[in-house]
């Protein structure tokens, strides 16, 4: 059975400028984004049957489809789990538009989380984590959750603050080739990096991510249909959902495995649908939302073996020419933190060749989605 | 300061605490202690539940130290501690906690110097949010 491989591609992209603050309102953002994507495509918004998007989206589907000027929509879905959900929305579209139940798809990510109000700050609602077991003790918001178990995994495999570091550098330093990167003209030097401030030690201001506003979204159509398109297509070569087995979102420290999240079995999936295996894969673009999220989802999407994603950041391996350039943007952590949709855009321009920092010759991509929740990834080919 | 916000599931467990016993859900069909409590057994798929009293000792599985920006409660008290802690009867149920320097006192009792993975510690209920103090050697 054929499945998804290669039946359906990206034909287009469109982003709105990334800042810590912009004017316009989330849905007007996510109209910017839609209306460019659609434009890179060659594409008419009349043509639109099909919408994805993943939870924490304010701009609801009525109402993009109202002001772009869609058709009549035949499929449209929301993926859970926030930033766990970014690569579904592609990979939602490509299963809809395989078994015909659409024909062109837009999926999308409209923020403003640099000038809005943080989740966890909203005490009156249970969040996504029981939050009865947490919060009463201070364990408040995601970093702390996660500097938990990057706690227990320094302590369990040797992994370093040098480590982590070797992973906000290559952020960083893609960033600074990315005029679109909010951190386009500042360095980031070691020396800065440990003496900033901590947010939950161990994990301090250059492990986490920017808190941005903007907008992107990308357009999906069949393989068939792509090669009439303006662009290049960008095949969806493979793609995976993955909620394991008595995973628990970001306090999986209530799993019997806390350091195996869902990066492994959403691996799993990936690499049985596909051609292709790690060491075949030209660039990653791997959600980092915090520093250790990358080392663990080396570890799980197979680039090394459990415990190793800390030596394996070692000697330039996550830089332009190492082992595997990662977030060639500037990632969530560097580019902006638009809940790991700029990684989807950014796959789609290692292949097209128009990167800022373009690993020559780049024909594969993988993508992922937020590690630590219930998450999902996609391999990218030309 | 946050209290906890129960659910159906986990109202036992705050009851229990306001009594003075740390109690952990357990399967009446095959006996496996589960956390956080649910409604019914991933393992056998019972409905049965019960509250197992367990002895109170365990070990820091893991712990961070939050800094601003936090909620005001909370900033005014940091840096403090937030550990993960291993049950002796059952390591793989962890519940977060506070590791406090004697029963009753603040979150940011604790030097953070003092925190170590594996370190034995002893539940302390006072107000019904279970605290955690080193054992003494
Ligand atoms: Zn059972």
């Amino acid at each position: 059975m054929a499945g998804l491989k290669d039946a359906t591609a990206i034909v287009g992209i469109g982003q709105t400028p990334f800042a810590k603050h912009l004017p316009e309102d989330e849905r007007t953002l996510a109209c910017r984004a839609v209306l460019a994507a659609l434009d890179d495509a060659g594409i008419a918004p009349g043509e639109v049957d099909a919408l994805a998007s993943y939870t924490m989206e304010e701009t609801d589907e009525v109402e993009l489809a109202k002001a772009c000027g869609f058709g009549d929509l035949t499929f449209f879905s929301k993926v859970g789990f926030g930033g766990g959900g970014s690569c579904a929305t592609v990979a939602h579209l490509a299963a809809a538009i395989t078994a015909g139940q659409a024909s062109v798809g837009v999926a999308w990510r409209s923020r403003k989380r640099g000038s809005g109000p943080r989740p966890w700050t909203n005490t009156t609602v249970q969040l996504p984590t029981p939050a009865q077991w947490t919060r009463p003790y201070g364990l408040l918001r995601p970093v702390d959750e996660i500097a938990m178990l990057t706690r227990r995994y320094m302590h369990e495999y040797g992994a370093t603050r040098d480590h982590l570091f070797n992973v906000a550098l290559a952020c960083r330093n893609r960033a600074n080739q990315n005029p679109a990167a909010i951190m386009y003209d500042r360095p980031l030097t070691r020396e800065m990096y440990m003496t900033s401030r901590w947010v939950s030690e161990p994990l301090c201001l250059f492990d986490n991510c920017l808190e941005t506003d903007g907008a992107l979204a990308c357009v999906v159509v069949s393989a068939e249909r792509a090669r009439d398109c303006r662009r290049e297509p960008v095949y969806v070569h493979s793609a995976a959902q993955s909620l394991p087995a008595q995973h628990h979102g970001m306090v999986n420290y209530w799993n019997d495995d806390p350091l195996t999240g869902p990066a492994w079995s959403a691996a799993r999936h990936l690499w049985k649908h596909s051609d292709l295996a790690p060491e075949d894969v030209d660039v990653a673009q791997i959600y980092d939302a915090f520093t250790p999220l990358v080392l663990l989802s080396l570890e799980g999407y197979g680039f090394c073996g459990r415990g190793e994603g800390g030596a394996f950041t070692e000697g330039g391996a996550l830089e332009t020419g190492g082992l595997l350039p990662v977030n060639t943007g500037g990632g969530g952590l560097s580019e902006a933190y638009v809940h790991g949709f700029n990684l989807i855009n950014e796959g789609v321009k290692q292949l097209r060749g128009t990167s800022t920092a373009q690993v020559p010759g780049a024909s594969t991509c993988l993508v992922t989605a937020g590690e630590g929740v219930p998450t999902s990834a996609l391999l990218l080919r030309n | 300061m946050l209290r906890p916000v129960t659910d159906p599931d986990g109202a036992p467990f705050w009851e229990y605490a306001a009594r003075g016993e740390l109690r952990v859900q357990g399967c009446v069909e095959c006996g496996e202690l589960r956390f956080p409590p649910r409604p019914c057994c991933p393992h056998c798929q019972s409905f049965e539940a019960e509250w197992r009293l367990v002895s109170g000792g365990g070990r820091v599985w893991s712990y961070v130290v939050p800094h601003p920006p936090l909620l005001p409660d909370y900033a005014e008290l940091a840096p403090y501690n937030v550990v993960v802690v291993e049950l002796d009867e059952a390591p793989r149920i962890r519940l977060v906690g506070n590791l406090v320097a004697e029963p009753g006192a603040a979150i940011d009792s604790m030097p953070a110097e003092r925190l170590r993975i594996g370190a034995r510690v002893r539940v302390v209920l006072g107000d019904g949010l279970p605290a955690w103090v080193l054992e003494r050697a």
